[in-house]
């Protein structure tokens, strides 16, 4: 399968009654309820005549727009939510949950949030781009604290709104100052990326990346996709634990893929909303991304602290660009930041002085360190429990390994859609339709019962 | 300037020439090499090296994908306040922010806040789960509620939309996505003068700017004429946007009688009024006294747009905190309205901050705490009336020449002085006073210990400077 190029139009249909009707109202009881004494503001109004209630429309002007489909992520919470079955399971958010399928707020993060509320810090406005203290602890935490990048200030961070908020802002960058240029996606994606992209009116194509047939990646149609791209595309790579599948490349694909990507100009675009979460070391997973910058490469890379921190309502995030000098790493900021102004002004404080606090305080990161593992280890735990069951139940003979070999929140089961459907409408369990299923979500103790819920959609239904 | 060298240590450098042109038998030690020489060569003779044909790699700043982006000046009026921090006197005074400032000067968090976030720490039902694309669902009644009054129709009938923004701009640029996709008009009419970042907010969102008259520089008050002249002439079912109260830079509000005026001229248009509230509570003190042109508006049952913002009257700044209401003609409508509400929402930033949100659900829903919140927003709101008097008691004893009756007249946070550029840069040389360009001034930044201060900077400027 080629790479396919979309650029979808919003659909804007609307017929409009634009019709002028005045009518005379009667100020009965249904106008003006402000006051209590009966009066209406403008009972004293010097008026001989009556007052002509001018209400230009009958109809609404909205009246022709379409109803929205729900999102096809976020609407499999509500639908779970919904479903009365004592035996639902919901894997559709990548959201972690606890073995006891509980929310969890990190320790570290209250820790964090009483000594905020302690030192009884104001709430002014912060910057344009973000908490100073959190765009310098999450430079560090990606590139290193040591990464010479840093050290020669060519890396522009703004702090986002989370992981969508920080790619909306490198889309508007590119659509603003590389106007033709597209981005490539992967095929799949996390559902979202496309919609921004849109927004933002930044062009997509799609190269190859998941083999159905192996339920692996497809690394030639990779290759030959980013290849054949015009110079000058921006590239958006997932930094690790890939969003939908679970796949990532190794590490001598990756040196391949940043060959590529040099040979052609291109320029790499990371999704790194997953860091620490993929192996459990954070620094592991952001091999990718410092092995780019560390070949002199210029790159953007949007962060996420929703998962890796907890801190998902909190909107936490930054856009960061690398360049390959300090005074352009100025400019970049400069106009990343004329972007955020018209959009929201300034980002939100909160979230930004949790991570300050847990990044910036020695104690309290590694308290950070070991608590990412923990969690980190529970889906790997869960991972290998799910294929135990799968493959001791399954006498097909089918290879079921490739769970073992995805990583992070994310498992691929390589269900299609009515396999999907099947594994909600008869088990109550819920994901999302491309196969995705969210290991954060699931308890050793619920394995068996998703083993069997798997076997039977793959086998029984087509 | 040169860049500095950037290889990693641990580099080890074949022993083949530098200047290597293919690019497809080009080792990553070659390249390293090459960038290495690059960076040791002087720019007089990178120009010749390029011609040479050697493959770039994008390490020097004339290879960099962002050579062509320019250096975007600081933000007007956020810019206000970086120059305020880096000037060293002691007798500086920031007026440039609409920030509440105390009377010693210092910002204020709003003590029903304080005491809302450690209920909320210690509620251990709380999590930080994804809220839904709309926000908190009690978040969004009350504020609908706050704005167009409990008992309002609109609601009872289920014809507000309302979603949870990112504080006033937010929910402005949402509220211009959306009509620059679904709307068939295409033009916001904007006073003038008006905030410095919604000309911004509305043009990114796709929409064409256009403007009203509005601010009077004569008699330093509403040119009533001139706006009545622009929205007739203006093309039918064009958005206009107006400031609910306490106008931001001028202070100067229509009477109410102007606003039923105003409201009769945009329905006869089928104008779409889109509100601007950030000030509610912060004009006159009352939340229902300042909500009343929007409800004007909503009474004679037709639609509308608009933008809360609880930043000033919550002290919640940099939580960012708002609400986009829109008013349709039915429940039907309503929803269609609020599911494209959120195509809009997902791809912008997912899903509104909790924080904020649930700070102000919790205050609105709770009749004590809301009771303490509209006291703390009424002191606030008296000791800004207060200093305007006291500015205007200081300019007259020093026999200021001109009319200076507007800062009294003139409504919410700020006074737009009159004052013009060259006084303003005076003022700032030297005086040390921060404000904008425009001449608009923060009664906010302003205490009992500094009017005078300002009163002679004032005298001086409008004395010494044309």
């Amino acid at each position: 399968m080629g790479s396919s190029s979309v650029f979808s139009v919003a659909s804007a249909s609307l017929s409009l009654h634009d019709t002028n009707i005045k009518k005379n109202l009667n100020f009965g009881t249904n106008a003006f309820r402000f006051n209590n004494d009966g009066t209406n503001t403008f009972s004293n109004f010097k008026s001989s005549r009556r007052i002509s209630m001018a209400v230009a429309v009958n109809v609404s002007r909205f009246e022709g727009i379409p109803m929205a489909p729900p999102d096809p992520i976020l609407g499999v919470s509500e639908a779970f939510k919904a479903d009365t079955n004592a035996v639902k399971l919901n894997l559709g958010v990548g959201a972690y949950r606890t073995e006891e399928l509980q929310p969890y707020v990190l320790n570290v993060v209250k820790k964090a949030e009483n000594l905020m509320l302690e030192r009884g810090e104001n709430k002014e406005y912060l910057p344009i781009e973000g908490l100073a203290a959190f765009n310098k602890a999450t430079a560090e935490l990606l590139l290193g604290a040591d990464n010479p990048a840093i050290k020669q200030q060519r890396v522009a961070t703004v702090q986002g709104l989370s992981g969508t908020g920080s790619l909306r802002l490198g889309a508007a960058l590119i659509q603003r100052y590389f106007p033709g240029a597209k981005v490539l996606i992967s095929n799949p994606t996390w559902g979202n990326h496309k919609n921004i992209f849109n927004d933002a009116g930044v062009p997509w194509s799609e190269y190859r990346y998941y083999d159905p047939k192996t339920v692996g990646l497809d690394f030639e149609g990779m290759i030959e996709d980013i290849k054949s791209a015009p110079e000058g595309t921006f590239v958006l790579l997932h930094g690790c634990a890939h969003n939908p599948t679970g796949i990532d490349p190794t590490p001598q694909q990756w040196e391949k893929i940043a060959d590529l990507i040099q040979q052609k100009n291109h320029i790499p675009f990371f999704d790194v909303a997953y860091q620490g979460f993929a192996s459990g070391s954070l620094d592991e997973d952001a091999a990718s991304v410092r092995l780019f910058v560390a070949r002199g490469m210029e790159v953007l890379v949007a962060q996420s602290y929703s998962k890796n921190l907890g801190l998902y309502a909190e909107r936490v995030g930054a856009i960061n660009v690398i360049s390959s000098s300090p005074e352009s790493a100025t400019r970049v900021k400069s106009q990343l930041k004329r972007l955020a102004r018209p959009m929201y002004s300034n980002p939100p404080v909160h979230g930004a002085r949790i991570v300050a606090n847990i990044v910036g305080d020695p104690v309290l990161f590694g308290e950070w360190k070991a608590e990412m593992e923990m969690m980190a280890g529970r889906i790997k735990t869960v991972r290998q429990e799910l294929y135990d069951s799968i493959s001791s139940k399954d006498k097909s003979g089918k290879d079921w390994s490739f769970i073992l070999k995805q990583i992070g929140m994310f498992s691929f089961t390589g269900l299609n859609k009515n396999q999907s459907d099947n594994m909600t409408n008869k088990w109550h369990i819920y994901m999302t339709k491309d196969g995705r299923i969210s290991l954060a979500g699931l308890s050793l103790a619920k394995c068996e019962y998703l083993a069997d819920a798997i076997i039977d959609s793959y086998h029984n239904v087509s | 300037m040169r860049p500095p060298i950037i290889l990693e240590s641990t580099t080890t450098f074949s022993s083949s020439s530098s200047s290597s042109s293919s690019s497809s038998s080009y080792s990553s030690c070659d390249r390293r090499l090459n960038t290495l020489a690059r960076h040791l060569i002087d720019v007089n003779d990178q120009n010749q090296m390029a011609s040479q044909n050697i493959s770039p790699s994008p390490t020097a700043s004339s290879n960099s994908v962002f050579a062509h982006l320019t250096r975007a000046p600081e933000d007007p009026i956020l810019g206000v306040t970086v120059a305020y921090n880096k000037d060293p006197s002691p007798i500086k005074l920031n007026l440039g922010v609409g920030a509440y400032r105390t009377e010693e000067g210092k910002p204020l968090v709003l003590d029903v806040v304080r005491r809302v976030e450690q209920q909320l720490l210690n509620d251990v039902s709380r999590n930080k789960e994804y809220i839904p694309i709309v926000g908190l669902a009690d978040f969004n009644k009350l504020s609908a509620k706050l704005i167009f009054g409990a008992d309002s129709p609109a609601i009872q009938e289920n014809r507000v939309t309302t979603v949870q923004g990112l504080s006033g701009t937010g929910s402005l640029r949402v509220g211009g996505e959306f009509l620059a996709k679904h709307y068939h008009q295409r033009i916001i009419y904007l006073p003038q003068p008006t905030w410095g970042n919604h000309p911004k907010i509305f043009t990114l969102a796709g929409l064409t700017v256009k403007t009203y008259r509005y601010y009077a520089p004569a008699t330093r008050g509403l040119d009533f004429e001139g706006l009545l002249e622009d929205l007739g002439s203006a093309s039918s079912g064009s958005v206009v946007l107006l400031h609910a109260c306490a106008h931001n830079p001028t202070g100067v509000d229509p009477t109410l009688e102007q606003w039923e005026q105003i409201r009769q001229l945009i329905r006869s248009k089928s104008l779409l009024p889109f509100f601007d509230s950030a000030y509610q509570g912060f004009a006159s003190g009352s939340l229902d006294a300042d909500a009343q042109p929007i409800r004007l508006f909503v009474a004679d049952g037709g639609e509308l747009l608009a933008a809360q913002s609880y930043a000033k009257n919550m002290g919640l700044y940099g939580e960012r905190v708002g609400a986009l209401s829109i008013v349709s003609k039915s429940a039907d409508v309503a929803s269609l309205v609020e599911s494209q509400l959120k195509l809009v929402i997902r791809p912008m930033y997912s899903s509104p901050p909790i924080h904020g949100a649930s700070i102000v659900a919790a205050i609105l829903k709770d009749r004590d705490l809301f009771n303490d919140w509209t006291i703390e927003l009424k002191a606030m709101a008296d000791r800004i009336i207060s200093m305007r008097q006291q500015l205007f008691d200081a300019l007259r004893a020093r026999g200021t020449p001109g009319d200076w009756s507007h800062i009294i007249k003139q409504i919410g946070m700020f006074t737009f002085t009159g004052l013009n550029s060259e006084q303003v840069s005076f003022m700032t040389k030297e005086y040390h006073i921060y404000l904008t360009s425009d001449g608009r001034i923060s009664m906010a930044g302003l205490s009992t210990k500094t009017v005078s201060h300002l009163a002679d900077a004032i005298h001086a400027a409008v004395t010494r400077v044309a």
